[in-house]
This record gives structure tokens, sequence and C-alpha cells, in this order.
């Protein structure tokens, strides 16, 4: 009994002390950024690794949300005589939610994973270890660009996932089932705000791109230095994104169109 | 110090030392010092925490208790921007070579001098040149990382190492898995760049004989302490049982060959 | 230095199109298009039955979007609903007997406010008020007088 109690103590102790740990990252990241804005060209080649690698998978996954979205929504809302309101419903799903947190957990998969990897094998081979012999700190010149990379890649791959998922419901819902053309765009600008749709789903995606490059980071250089330890630390970084992701929308939610 | 080394302050002073890592001490008040312009060699049995020591020493690790000075600073009363500072004179070569993976050898090379001056172009070229000249690796300079055996790579982290003209040099088993060639290079290299660039090195290994062939001084760390230090001459006909079993490589001895376990009769005998 | 280039061009495309996929979901998606909400002039219309209107809901006239609904009401003294409207400044020549209806897009669509204009030569300004409104049909009456006329046509079939 004490010894349960015991254990479970030690692993309160051990979360928080792994909550510090990544908190005082995030500080020496954010630190790191005017040395970046120096080296605008780290930045780049990130944003090459992070952002135009995870685009392929993106714009498909949304391409096909979209046709499906499309094929779904027209079955239920044509038993109403709605199917105008397919716009509707294709381009709210995916701007307000599927956009933002599918293309997270995308994310999370492709460019956060590697992220954990590579951080937890320069650690591993003691690259990092190097660069601070070499009085230089991994951390400002390694993780920030990174982190930055994957901050501002999100919203764009967000919205690239909605614009792609749109046309896709555009395609099936107009070009092959039938729906009018004219109404699929009319009711969609009629009923999507700029304000409360657009925007909201943008700051959500800031706020899981910040969030799922902050944990592959701090997973790839928080891990043990061995070979089981960085792939223990890719899993975490998946599944750690995925309830992050999934947790903050429901919050954000309902912070932003509960009232 | 006494046992005829010359007065000369040291460049790197150890007091005190006391380490603990999970609650066990790794090191228990070792004392060191470490002089100028000699290679001394850091000894012991695996999992002594040699290369906890060379940590240490750069201050990437902070010690329970005791002092480290290079040269006349507490590394662990700096501050961490005079810390990067005090780096710049120390390089290190890491058991691995630590080479970043995504840079070709020459720009591994260049890598500090581009980050810590403002030199143009084509004279970091000839720097570069000649500091893998100085380790027989010009030619090599296009090929990746990947492309290097284990003894190349190491030879281009030294390259690197003393990209910035360092003080110090610290080697973290230099010699472990190498092959009777590149080993024969590497020793000759230690001692061929500590005399001609008046460097100071610090060599931690376990290879006796190696290390023993190039070292001015040997400390001998065990259990957390040292055990015994002088010159090799001296060390490996040392009065002290253990450490003669270990500079010999003796199979047994006061370091016994079982594993503590209680009597192979009682542990045949009493199982289920 | 070549292959650093090609990263540099593909980040560039890279950040366009997701910038243009930013701007399609602002243009062609949402309704940036439409007029903003905030300029115009205020005027409010009472209704016996507003139904489902909400906040937010468009104003139209010959079903153009004139405006948006911005606030609705109880009237405690006259029981009615009361409706804030913004219209768009650009539309400044609504007159001021208009008749305000409240109209379903679809048959289960949203509601909206369709003003049929009137024939005074004064026209509505801030704080207008419009006194001729039809409230919403409510979905029980549109059943009623479905089942009404079903029931005459099988007595005249009959």
């Amino acid at each position: 009994m004490t010894r349960q109690l015991a254990r479970l103590g030690r692993a309160g102790i051990q979360s928080i002390e792994r909550l510090g740990r990544g908190h005082l990252l995030l500080l020496n990241l954010l630190a790191g950024l005017a040395d970046l804005a120096l080296r605008p060209t780290l930045l780049i080649k990130q944003l090459y690794a992070v952002g135009v690698l995870s685009v392929a998978i993106v714009t498909v996954s949304g391409l096909f949300v979209g046709m499906v979205l499309s094929l779904q929504g027209y079955y239920i809302l044509s038993r109403f005589g709605a199917e105008e309101t397919l716009g509707v419903m294709v381009a709210a799903s995916l701007v307000r939610e599927l956009g933002p947190v599918v293309s997270a957990l995308l994310f999370a998969g492709r460019a956060g994973s590697a992220l954990t990897a590579e951080i937890g094998l320069m650690k591993a081979t003691e690259q990092l270890a190097g660069l601070e012999m070499m009085a230089v700190n991994p951390v400002k010149r390694i993780l920030t660009p990174r982190f930055f990379a994957g901050f501002l890649s999100m919203p764009l791959l967000a919205a690239m996932f909605s614009a792609i998922g749109v046309l896709g419901g555009y395609f099936v819902g107009v070009g092959l089932l039938g729906v009018d053309g004219g109404a699929y765009w009319s009711q969609m600008q009629a009923n999507i705000d700029l304000h409360e749709d657009i925007f909201n789903g943008v700051i959500k995606s800031f706020v899981f791109g910040w969030v799922c490059t902050w944990i592959a980071l701090f997973q790839g250089y928080d891990c043990l230095p061995t070979s089981e330890g960085v792939s223990r630390a890719t899993t975490r970084t998946v599944v750690h994104s995925a309830f992050a992701v999934l947790g903050l929308d429901f919050v954000l939610t309902a912070l932003m169109f509960g009232n | 110090m006494a046992k005829g080394r010359s007065v000369e302050k040291p460049l790197v002073r150890i007091r005190g030392l006391r380490f603990l890592r999970a609650g066990r001490a790794i090191f228990d008040g070792v004392d060191l010092d470490i002089l100028r312009g000699g290679v001394t060699a850091i000894m012991g049995p695996s999992g002594t925490g040699k290369t906890t020591l060379l940590k240490l020493i750069a201050g990437q690790l902070r010690p329970n208790a005791g002092s480290i000075e290079f040269a006349g600073e507490d590394i662990h009363r700096l501050r961490s921007k005079e810390l990067y500072r005090l780096r710049m004179r120390m390089g290190m070569l890491f058991q691995s070579g630590a080479l970043l993976t995504d840079l070709s050898v020459f720009d591994n090379v260049a890598y500090p001098i581009r980050e810590h001056t403002r030199l143009p172009e084509s004279l970091i070229r000839r720097l570069v040149l000649l500091k893998l000249e100085a380790v027989g690796l010009r030619g090599a300079r296009d090929l990746m990382p990947s492309e290097l055996s284990g003894g190349m790579a190491r030879r281009v982290a030294l390259a690197r190492a003393i990209a910035l003209d360092p003080s110090m040099v610290m080697y973290d088993e230099p010699f472990t898995g190498q092959d009777p060639i590149s080993m024969g290079i590497l020793i000759q290299l230690v001692r061929r760049l500590n005399d001609a660039s008046r460097l100071t090195s610090i060599v931690v290994s376990h290879d006796v004989k190696e290390t023993a062939q190039i070292a001015d001084y040997i400390y001998v760390i065990s259990q957390g302490r040292v055990m015994e230090h002088g010159v090799p001459e001296r060390l490996l006909d040392s009065d002290s049982a253990w450490v003669r079993q270990f500079m010999h490589g003796l199979p047994d001895g006061p370091v016994p060959f079982h594993y503590p376990a209680q009597s192979l009769e009682q542990d045949l005998f009493s199982g289920p | 230095m070549r292959q650093s280039r090609g990263v540099e061009i593909t980040v560039g495309l890279f950040m366009a199109i997701g910038l243009v996929a930013l701007f399609f979901l602002a243009m062609q998606v949402s309704n940036l298009a439409d007029l903003s909400d905030s300029e115009g002039y205020h005027i409010t219309a009472h209704f016996d039955n507003i139904g489902g209107l909400k906040v937010k809901a468009p104003v139209t006239m010959a079903g153009v979007t004139v405006g948006r609904v911005t606030a609705i009401d109880y009237d405690k003294e006259t029981y009615e609903a009361v409706v804030s409207m913004t219209i768009s400044s650009h539309y400044d020549r609504i007159p001021e007997d208009s008749f305000a209806k409240i109209f379903t897009a679809g048959l289960l669509g949203e509601k909206y406010i369709g003003l049929d204009p009137g024939g005074s030569d004064l026209f509505l300004e801030e704080g207008g008020r419009i006194s001729m409104t039809q409230s919403s049909l409510v979905l029980e009456e549109i059943i009623g007088q479905f089942l009404f006329s079903k029931a005459q046509e099988a007595d005249s079939g009959g």
C-alpha cells in the first residue's frame, strides 16, 4: 500500500520536474529569437525541413477529408432538402476544426517525430555537447530555428489543408453529386465569418504549431541518449502531441465559440 | 606538488571535487592538477566517471561540492556568457567525434571559426586547410561524416577542436575501438599537436600501454578517488597492488574476477 | 550554394502557397467581401414573433444583403421583440415606411430579414425605426396551412 503510494508520489515528482525542464527549455528557445534574427538562413533551412516536406501529406489528406465531408454531408443534407448548405457544412467543419486539428496531428506524425529523432540522435552522438564545447549554445543554434519554423509552418499548412478541402468538397458536391455551384459558394460566404471562423482557426493552428514543436523538441532534448531512449521519445512525441492538440482544441473551442 | 614536478601554476586545479549522480557519489574528494604544456592522462577502470570529469572541467556539469579552476577562474562561479568565452580556449575530442552530420568535413572544421569570428571566407579556407593538413586529412575535405571511418572522424574532430587555437585540448577515450594503424596515428597526433602548438592536453583513457607511451603524468582514478598519481614509470611499479593490477592488466588481484556473490556451493544447492 | 538557393526558392513557394490559401479562405470562403459590421447606421424594428431569427442574420433588400442584425431584445411594455440592425452606410436611401418581414432561407434554413421599400420621400437614418413589420412564419403554422389545403384538395377531389 505504502509502496504504491510512494510510486505514485515519485511519478508525480518526476512529471513536475519534467514540466519544469520543459518550460526552462521554452524560455531558452524564446531567448534565442534575437540570435535567429541575425541568421535567417537557419530558419529557412528548417522551414524547408519542417514545413515544405509536410506539404504533400497535408494537402493530400486535406483533399480527401474535404471530399469525404462533402459526400457524407450530401447524404444527410439531401434528406432535408438542404443540399445548398453543403458548402457551409464542408467549410465550417474544415476551417473551424478539421483544418487545424487534423493538420496538427499529421504535423506531429510527420515533422514532430522527425524533429525528436533528429535532436535525440544529435544528443546521443554528442553533437549537442560538441557544440557546447565549441562555445555554441545548442538550444539557440539548433533548437530555436526548428521551433519557430514549426510555429510559422503550422498555420500555413492548416490553411492549405482547409483550402484544398473546400475545393475537394466542391469537386465531389458540385461535380459529382450535382449540387448547384453558385449555392455552394454563396451559402458558404454568407455563413462563414472571417473573424469568428477563419481567424479563430488560424489562432488554433498557431497554438497547435507552438505546442507540437515544443513537445517534439523537448522530447528530443530530454531523451536518454541511447537508441532505446530516442525511439521512446519519438513515440512520446506523437502521443503527447495528439493528447495536447485534442485537449487544447476542446479548451480553445469552448473559449472561442461558446458564449 | 612534490614528487619532482615544477612549481609552475597549474592550468586546471581541482580541489575537493564531489559529484553525485542519482544519489551515488561518482567523485568524492578528488584533488587534481593539470600542468601547462604537458600531456596529463586520467586513467581508471570503465565506469569510474572519467568522461564525467571532463564534462565537469568544461562546465557542462556542476559539481555538488569543491572547485574547478581553469587558468585561475572558478568555472562554476562564472555566468554562462563568461563560461562560453572560456570554452573557446578549450577543445574537446569526443569519443564518437561528434561531427555535425549534415555538414561536410570542411564545413565542420570551419564551423567554430565561422561562429566566433568574422574572418573573410578566403582566410577561413586557408585556416581550415591548415588544420586539416595537421591531421593529414586535407584531401578528405569534401567528404561527409558518414563517409569517414571511425579513426578519420576522430581526426577531423581533432582538427575542429584545435580550429580556434585553444590552450587546452581534452581527449575522451581517443584510442578506444581503433585498429592498430589509426591508433598509432592518433597517439602520435596527440603528442605532436601538444608539442607543436604549446597545448596542454588531458587524455582520458583506460588503454594503459598507449597512454603511458605519451603521457607526462598520470592520475589513476577509481571509486571516486585518486588512487595514485605520478610519472608513467613510477606507476608501472607502484607499491599498491591495485594500481599494479590495473597498469599491467592482470586478470585477478585486489579487483576480484568474480562479481560479489554468495559462495558457489550455496548458490548451486540452495535453489528450489 | 546552389543547393541552398533551391531550398530558399521552395520555402518561398511554400510560404506563398500558404498565404494564398489563407487569402482564399478569407475572400472566397468567408464573408470578408461583404460589408463590415462596424460601418453604417443603426435602425430598429418591432416584431410580434421573430421565430428563430439570430444575431448576425442578414438584412436584405430585393435579395441583396444591405445589413445585419446586431441585437435582439424583448420589450416588456409592448410584449414585442425589438430587433436592432446595422445597415451599411452605402445603402442610405431606404424609405421610412419600408416593410420588414422575417423570411426563411429554404424550408429549414436560417431566418433573415427582408425589407420591402415603401413610397415615402423620407429615408431611414441613424436611430430610425421601422414600424411596419410581419412576423416570422412559424413551422407549425405552415404545417397547419399545408394540412388545411390538403384537406380542401381531398374535399374537392372526392
